[in-house]
């Protein structure tokens, strides 16, 4: 039996309200416990330190194909930018970390849980290969459903019962979390080279709009009762003009409320919101409709979003929107990997180089951070750079710092080339607010945790929950003068417990806890239909037997399992 | 009862079949019947039974035959060689499952090893071009469902993959492709009149070692430019044909094999192979992909590569960070100049495949074989260590082609006492860690460098 004490803490956790009360927290056996509980702790001193909750990734691509896609055809991305061995398994890479790295870096931030942002089904076992070696973060993988064929054909129909069988069907094939959409529609017609620009472009051959597609999903979502809500990655991603294709995608969930067991509010979430905020109608006049997009999510408390934030540095992007990849690679002319995927989806990976000296650059990064700084509701909008995408995600101490820190905004800008066009095409210089830490508490583990429906568990200190504590070296109450320094403390926290195991001290692993991956079992009516459809399809149009399908239960590594039973 | 075991993954070439019937004696014991394979996958099987197998490690003896000895002892002969060399060359894994694969990076990362595969020898070249250029692939599945034309250029299925063309490009009926081989254009572009060239609609007799200049002339074409009247012994007026059929392809298919990627250009036919597919993608939808020799000779690209983050040739000699310099830190270049003082070949035959020089430099330190057959490799070794046959009867992941996770089953249990790479990497790593520890008591550290961080 193991206790500990951490004593004298700031501790801010947005679940129950706490804002920076010195408090004590107690641990035993790898949970949160009453103080009183406790008999013979260890006591770890936090005085003058900032305790949370270990920090929640709502969305970011670490495992799977197109991630290794990214690893493998860029031997570049290893060079002078790998650290040293420290830990147990060498660490390499930089925008494409290997599992490795990937989970010691994360520790090393003080966070535990890392949803994985978009899993081919077809490619589950190599999810789930991967999950494996990735250390102590615990994992969740979102299958990806906005152009499966199956999708398509039930929603065409509105069979929104088959539909959620079949989704059902898919999480466990999978051991899948969520349903992803990416680019619904798009994706499908990009199998002959082909995309559906907006949301109301019908699909070739399936005729069926992208706006049908994503409420038929939220219908299918709500009705399942899932942890997290349908994950939508909009349309037409990175154009000029975008947004309001974006605010058309944002529409579709007016009249949907959620219905589920988990504490989740929202039916949609937008990640990488960033992406889809722009105006303009070509580069040159490219600019910022970051106060539009924002002001539609503030008055709809049905939508969460995460900002998908630009951290200028070299990166590879990657995404199941094959489209937009193949648009990208005709933009840098860089090297361009694309993996269409039977019946599901299609991938792409270029690498990019987001420079300060390019004006449409530091306006993405000025709208990502519009996004977050004029957010009325930070418990609905979540920290992430879409990593790797936006940048890679060990980045997101000074994406905080950025929002903390108007010196360190200014800072920042003083490096752009293009300084006052940038402040013309976005309102980023007017913005004087600095998020303080209950508010940054908010956006990396309570607000992602409640919206994926696990908020039970993770990304709060209340007795019962998951041990799961960062402690990290900044005062509150004396926050450091220069903004770096807060930087450094969020990227190497002073301690991080992982089920109750001292994991993390002084930014160095110490061990490395068993990690999890996260499912969502969903028991659903016997479905002769969707049963016949799955046969005949794979019968007939998937190259790999049914039978060899659904990931061997052999090859789940330490599974941790949501269960929703929608039969009663 | 006799019992037939479905669904079961054929571990012969980079087809990855998987829906193989195996029928197995009611005892367990013997393989009665495979169907669906074609007959080097049925060979497999057969051979795993009816053969008969190695099923204790064998440790030369100096009057040059083999002993058997248990696998403790070999265990503690394979960690003891990695211990002591200063460079290891762990090489093959064309032939195993990624469980395998991982372990055995495990002991790489642990010995400071070189760890390679047989991509060093094959499709490494078109990894190069991968890392310059990039890679639009599909899955087969893709190719099936929607191709209406098929572009095999220096690869001869027909032998090689025997059953590609039925499961995958030509003949298949698949979504948009009803008709099956009659609604495909099919292309076959090699030196050779192959087997494969026989079914082909269009067949390009390119002159050997001129690929490069025949992907140039597809290309100028493409983008509207004027070409001689012949290149690479081909007639303009086939060329312009070809590029037309390409340019109106609802979606196309180039399928290379080591005719591409090793004749000369190597690795430059490859990325211009690429351009092409790029360029035809101003127009339609086309992709490629390699067709990978062994049923999960992808694997160690992919396992290497979340691990290290690279495909092969990784040099983990430096302890603190992976390195890959294909020509300094690849199997054979390295071999040649003598800089490998230990040699384990796994489930591969790197005795038939490398040059007899380098298999003469090897030779001159020990070399280890682990492989479940007798090859030439396992007749020439110090030690041979025999492992159960993925796919027959030990499970596991491994990668096809087109870098789909195939889960592979068992239908039998390997050979009374034989154990899988996966097992015998994990406990060839605890010896090391033993070792390592018992040298550690002596103080005797073998002393490794203290890591700091590149950003710090």
């Amino acid at each position: 039996m193991s206790e500990l004490l951490i004593k004298n803490g700031f501790v801010f956790d947005p679940l129950q309200g706490i804002r920076g009360d010195r408090m004590d927290i107690a641990v035993k056996d790898g949970r949160i416990v009453e103080t009183s509980a406790l008999q013979h702790p260890e006591t770890i001193d936090a005085s003058g330190m900032t305790v949370m909750a270990g920090g929640i990734d709502i969305h970011s691509h670490v495992v799977g194909p197109k991630v290794n896609v990214g690893r493998l055809f860029r031997p570049e991305d290893k060079l002078f930018k790998s650290p040293l061995k420290r830990c147990n398994r060498m660490e390499m890479g930089f925008s494409v970390p290997s599992t490795f790295k990937a989970g010691y870096d994360y520790a090393r931030m003080g966070y535990v849980f890392v949803n994985e942002a978009a899993m081919p089904p077809l490619h589950s076992p190599h999810v789930h290969e991967e999950i494996r070696d990735t250390p102590i973060i615990d994992n969740a993988a979102m299958p990806v459903f906005g152009n499966n064929w199956f999708t398509l054909e039930y929603l065409k129909n509105h069979e929104i019962e088959n539909n959620a069988a079949y989704t059902a069907w898919l999480l466990r094939a999978t051991r899948g979390f969520a349903i992803k959409v990416v680019n619904p529609g798009g994706t499908e017609a990009w199998g002959w080279g082909l995309n559906c620009e907006n949301v109301h472009d019908p699909v070739p051959y399936f005729e069926i709009t992208p706006a049908e597609i994503i409420a038929g999903l939220i219908e299918t979502n709500e009705h399942l009762g899932l942890p997290h809500s349908v994950h939508l990655h909009c349309n037409n991603l990175g154009n000029p003009g975008n947004y309001t294709d974006t605010l058309d995608s944002l529409k579709l969930a007016e009249g949907y409320t959620p219905k589920n067991n988990f504490g989740r509010e929202q039916v949609l979430h937008a990640t990488h919101l960033q992406f889809h905020s722009y105006g303009g109608d070509s580069w040159g006049n490219f600019e910022s409709r970051a106060p539009d997009v924002i002001d539609y999510v503030n008055s709809h408390d049905n939508i969460t979003i995460d900002i998908g934030q630009v951290t200028l540095d070299e990166t590879t992007t990657m995404t199941a929107d094959g489209p937009f990849e193949h648009h990208l690679r005709a933009l840098n002319n860089l090297k361009w990997a694309n993996t269409d995927v039977e019946l599901e989806t299609a991938a792409g990976v270029v690498p990019y180089i987001y420079s300060p000296k390019v004006k449409v650059c530091t306006i993405q990064w000025a709208v990502g951070l519009e996004l977050a700084l004029l957010s009325k509701d930070l418990m609905r909008t979540f920290v992430s750079t879409d990593h790797p995408n936006a940048g890679p995600f060990i980045r997101y101490p000074r994406v905080i710092t950025w929002l903390m820190s108007r010196a360190a905004r200014d800072a920042t800008m003083k490096t752009f080339k293009w300084l006052e066009r940038t402040i013309d095409a976005t309102s980023i210089d007017g913005i004087d607010r600095e998020l303080d830490l209950y508010e940054i508490a908010q956006m990396t583990r309570a607000g992602p945790a409640k919206a994926l429906g696990i908020s039970n568990t993770y990304g709060g200190l209340a007795p019962g929950m998951d041990a799961d504590i960062a402690i990290y070296a900044l005062n509150p109450e004396n926050m450091p003068e220069n903004p770096e320094e807060i930087e450094k403390a969020l990227s190497r926290c002073a301690c991080l417990l992982k089920d109750g195991v001292v994991t993390v001290r002084d930014g160095e692993v110490l061990t490395e806890p068993p990690k999890r991956t996260v499912w969502v079992d969903v028991k659903v009516p016997e479905n002769a239909q969707v049963q016949r459809d799955i046969y005949e399809h794979f019968l007939r149009y998937y190259s790999v037997n049914l039978g060899n399908y659904s990931l061997f239960e052999e090859h789940l590594f330490n599974p941790r399992v949501i269960e929703v039973d929608t039969t009663q | 009862m006799p019992k037939r075991i479905e669904n079961v993954g054929c571990p012969y070439c980079g087809v990855c079949c998987d829906d193989l019937v195996v029928t197995v004696s009611d005892d367990g014991k013997k393989i009665l019947e495979v169907e669906n394979a074609c007959a080097i996958g049925n060979q497999i099987y057969h051979h795993a039974t009816e053969s008969e197998r190695v099923r204790l490690p064998r440790l030369r003896q100096p009057d040059g035959t083999y002993k058997e000895i248990s696998y403790d002892e070999a265990i503690d002969y394979a960690a003891r060689v990695l211990y002591n060399a200063k460079k290891p060359l762990i090489y093959g894994f064309g032939s195993t499952n990624c469980e395998g694969m991982a372990a055995a990076a495990k002991v790489g990362e642990k010995a400071g090893a070189i760890l390679d595969n047989c991509a060093s020898i094959c499709h490494g070249s078109s990894l190069l071009a991968i890392f310059d250029n990039g890679y639009p692939s599909c899955t087969l599945g893709e190719v099936k469902n929607r191709a209406d034309v098929i572009l095999y250029w220096g690869a001869n299925p027909a032998h090689a993959h025997p059953r590609h063309m039925s499961r995958y490009s030509i003949f298949p009926r698949g979504f948009f492709t009803g008709k099956g081989h009659k609604s495909r254009k099919i292309i076959v572009i090699d030196p050779r009149y192959t087997d494969t060239a026989r079914v082909a609609d269009i067949y390009l007799q390119v002159k050997q070692g001129y690929d490069y200049d025949l992907f140039n002339a597809f290309r100028t074409v493409a983008r509207g430019h004027e070409i001689p009247e012949e290149v690479a012994g081909i007639k303009r007026e086939k060329i312009l044909e070809v590029v037309e059929i390409m340019k109106n392809a609802r979606f196309g298919t180039i399928f290379y094999g080591m005719g591409l990627c090793h004749t000369d250009g190597r690795n430059h036919n490859i990325d211009i192979a690429i351009s092409l597919t790029r360029d035809l993608n101003d127009f339609t939808k086309w992709t490629i992909m390699a067709m990978r020799g062994h049923y999960n000779i992808t694997g160690p690209n992919q396992v290497w590569s979340w691990q290290y983050g690279f495909p092969y040739c990784l040099d983990l000699s430096k302890r603190d960070i992976a390195h890959m310099n294909p020509g300094e830190t690849s199997s054979i270049d390295l071999a040649m100049r003598g800089e490998i003082d230990a040699f384990f070949n796994v489930a591969t035959d790197a005795g038939a495949h490398f040059p007899i020089e380098a298999v003469k430099e090897l030779r001159k330190h020990p070399w280890i074989t682990i492989d479940p057959n007798i090859c030439m490799a396992s007749e020439i070794s110090d030690l041979h260590i025999p492992v159960g046959i993925v796919g027959v009867e030990v499970p596991g992941i491994v990668y096809r082609m087109d870098n789909v996770p195939v889960q592979y089953r068992k239908v039998i249990d390997p050979p009374e006492g034989v154990i899988s790479d996966e097992e015998l990497f994990e406990r060839i790593y605890q010896r090391l860690c033993e070792l390592e520890a018992e040298d550690a008591a002596k103080e005797r550290v073998k002393t490794t460098a203290e890591g700091i961080p590149a950003e710090d």
